[in-house]
């Protein structure tokens, strides 16, 4: 069984007269452990996908199994659990919390589980951002990290409840290029040492690369899902939007 | 609540109407505290029967000595409900010794049971007896005011005093009873037999009084007591039933009570005033926990993307809204303190005499702390139940 089994997935957004087909019909596998980038032009889909397996969002049609358990019929409070406990978000803006220090940040995916003591949330959550190459930053606001750090510390807030999966949306959109390296050497390192599914979304070849299957979204449609980058690209180049 | 100056500004409100509730609430509990305390003084059980209030030709005739003390002769020792009566006269003039003079505010004629009805003591000598009052002695017993008028330090007892040029010898000091709600003094006073009143001072040989005043034997016997005094005075002075009586019994735990249910509406009424307050505190709150929603919809956002349910935000708004009206409610309960305290104390120093309890109710500190975390989850919750369920996507996108 697939840690992630998509089954002729929709999403349709109603904006009364007419209809959006943000995806038209995805249906895909995903196993635990792979390293997996989403690209494909911009409204293509990508965020909206994101969105879905992330449990944020709930398709208008088909079935999600997010290891063994269909996510679609699930309540919001339900799906609120799931995301707490197995799911790691990092955003492109990183969303930290302002005025809050980089260790409260972290702490706070442990503030929604139950049954974690506030000695055991400020250890693990040190513990995660040492991880990440900030443990002399522990009392930082986000006001006073760089772009990169900031990153970091979301990345830590993402892991600190030991998810099965890491999901990222444009993870380096607002980082510069060397940043970025940093940035997805982390990925790529929990991905290798720590064996963590790793979800991407990117429009930058450079961080897509790094991912060892590529899935290539068009108007809503998977058009490519292969580990070979190169053909995944001549995919996204071949047919230009008009 | 990120904006100190925002909440500090919500605060206040709470503040200003938890502060109006308590002190409005202590200012009405003192004034109606302060009529009972009057009434208990006034003796206890007391009934008034007056004289002349028969309507001839839809004309009250007020002042008309329709009573006789042979009349509170007949109630005290017809009436099994009754514990005892003294007739009363009234007197006036300018009391004389040696080289002082003063006018007291009441001189009274009085019976020999009159300090049982009044339910007051002597603090030295004796009072007159049912033999002096038959002969018409000329005798007196004197309240503290009068004492410290004309004697200073000098022992009051069996020095004779003058009024209008007719000596009484003082027997009598009457304990000091302070003043009554209008703010007279009680002890201004000089309670002589209501035989010599009537001979000595009025030099009137009729046997009129200007009222009776009766004590029922408890509480529960006054309704007793008035109908069984009605009765008696109805057939001694030949009035048939249904006719006008020539006389009023007056009841004072009905006065009492009725003052209670005014004192009370007062302070109903000043406590709603203040609640209205309170309750424009309340949507202040409400409106400062929209807008906090409102910016802060990308936290919120952030919160329930790692896990927040829709409880969790519910909880932490609303919390938020009850810690806010708290401190509100606690420095209003202070300042309401203070400013009643301090209310009290004016109302005292302003008009001299009267001497108004402060009352610091702890049961409605108590009530009014829980009110104002009542408003917080109240006005809090509409925001919050907002804020619980906003979309995460949505919420993240907000800018
Ligand atoms: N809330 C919404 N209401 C209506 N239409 C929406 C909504 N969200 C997304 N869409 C539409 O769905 C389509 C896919 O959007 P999505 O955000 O998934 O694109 P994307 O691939 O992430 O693009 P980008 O690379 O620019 O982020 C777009 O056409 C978009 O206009
Ligand atoms: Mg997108």
């Amino acid at each position: 069984m697939a840690l992630i089994e998509l089954r002729d997935v929709r999403r349709v957004y109603d904006l009364g007269e007419v209809e959006v087909h943000a995806l038209r019909s995805v249906t895909l596998n995903i196993e635990r452990g792979e390293y997996v980038a989403l690209i494909g032009p911009s409204g293509s889909g990508k965020s909206t996908l994101m969105n879905t397996l992330g449990c944020l969002d709930r398709p208008t049609h088909g079935s999600y199994l997010l290891d063994g358990e269909e996510i679609v019929t699930m309540s919001r409070d339900q799906r609120a659990g799931i995301r707490n406990r197995q799911l790691g978000f990092v955003f492109q803006n990183f969303n930290l919390l302002n005025r809050t220090s980089a260790v409260e940040n972290v702490e706070l995916p442990l503030l929604y589980s139950q049954g974690i003591s506030s000695r055991q949330r400020r250890q693990r959550a040190t513990e995660q951002l040492q991880k990440v190459g900030l443990g002399d930053r522990l009392y930082h606001h986000s006001s006073q990290l760089s772009g990169g750090q900031q990153q970091r510390v979301a990345i830590a807030r993402a892991l600190v409840n030991c998810p099965a999966i890491l999901m990222a949306d444009e993870p380096t959109g607002n980082l510069d290029s060397k940043t970025s390296r940093e940035v997805i050497g982390i990925f790529r390192e929990l991905n290798e040492t720590e064996g963590l599914t790793v979800i991407i979304v990117t429009h930058d070849p450079a961080v897509a690369r790094n991912a060892k299957r590529t899935i290539v979204l068009r108007d809503g449609e998977v058009v490519a899902d292969t580990h070979d980058f190169q053909r995944a690209l001549e995919i996204l180049n071949s047919e230009p939007v008009d | 609540m990120k904006n100190k100056l925002r909440a500090g500004l919500t605060v206040l409100g709470v503040v200003i109407g938890i502060a109006a509730v308590t002190t409005m609430v202590s200012i009405g509990q003192s004034a109606s505290a302060l009529v009972q305390g009057q009434f208990a003084a006034l003796g206890t059980n007391v009934i008034v029967v007056l004289p002349g209030s028969q309507q001839r030709g839809g004309v009250r005739q007020a002042g008309i000595l329709t009573l006789t003390a042979a009349d509170a002769e007949a109630i005290g020792s017809e009436s099994r409900a009754i514990l005892a009566v003294s007739p009363i006269v009234g007197a006036q003039g300018q009391v004389v010794f040696g080289n002082a003079n003063w006018s007291p505010r009441d001189m009274q004629g009085v019976g020999a049971d009159y300090l049982t009805v009044r339910n007051w003591k002597l603090q030295a000598g004796g009072f007159f007896a049912r033999e002096e009052i038959n002969a018409g002695a000329q005798v007196c017993v004197i309240g503290n005011t009068i004492v410290a008028k004309l004697f200073q330090t000098a022992n009051p007892l069996n020095q004779v005093i003058r009024v209008k040029n007719i000596p009484f010898r003082v027997i009598g000091v009457l304990e000091k009873k302070g003043v009554n709600m209008v703010g007279d003094d009680q002890d201004n006073i000089v309670l002589m037999p209501f035989t010599t009143v009537r001979k000595r001072l009025q030099g009137s040989n009729f046997n009129n009084v200007n009222a009776i005043m009766v004590s029922a034997i408890s509480p529960k016997v006054m309704d007793t007591a008035s109908r069984e005094i009605e009765q008696i005075l109805y057939e001694r002075h030949g009035i048939a039933p249904g006719e006008k009586p020539d006389f009023s019994v007056q009841d004072t735990t009905e006065i009492a009570a009725t003052l209670g249910v005014i004192t009370g509406t007062l302070t109903m009424m000043l406590a709603t005033i203040a609640g209205i307050s309170l309750l424009v505190g309340g949507v202040g709150i409400m409106n400062i926990m929209l807008v906090s929603v409102t910016e802060r919809t990308r936290e919120i956002g952030i919160r329930m993307a790692i896990g927040a349910r829709g409880k969790d935000i519910l909880r932490q708004f609303l919390v938020e809204a009850i810690i806010l009206s708290s401190i509100g409610g606690f420095i209003g309960v202070v300042l309401g303190m203070a400013a009643s305290a301090g209310a009290t104390l004016l109302i005292n120093s302003f008009s001299s005499g009267t001497d108004w309890p402060i009352i610091v109710s702890l049961p409605a500190a108590a009530v009014a702390m829980l009110f104002a975390a009542a408003v917080g989850i109240f006005f809090g919750y509409y925001p919050a139940r907002r804020a619980s369920q906003l979309d995460p996507i949505e919420a993240l996108r907000y800018e």
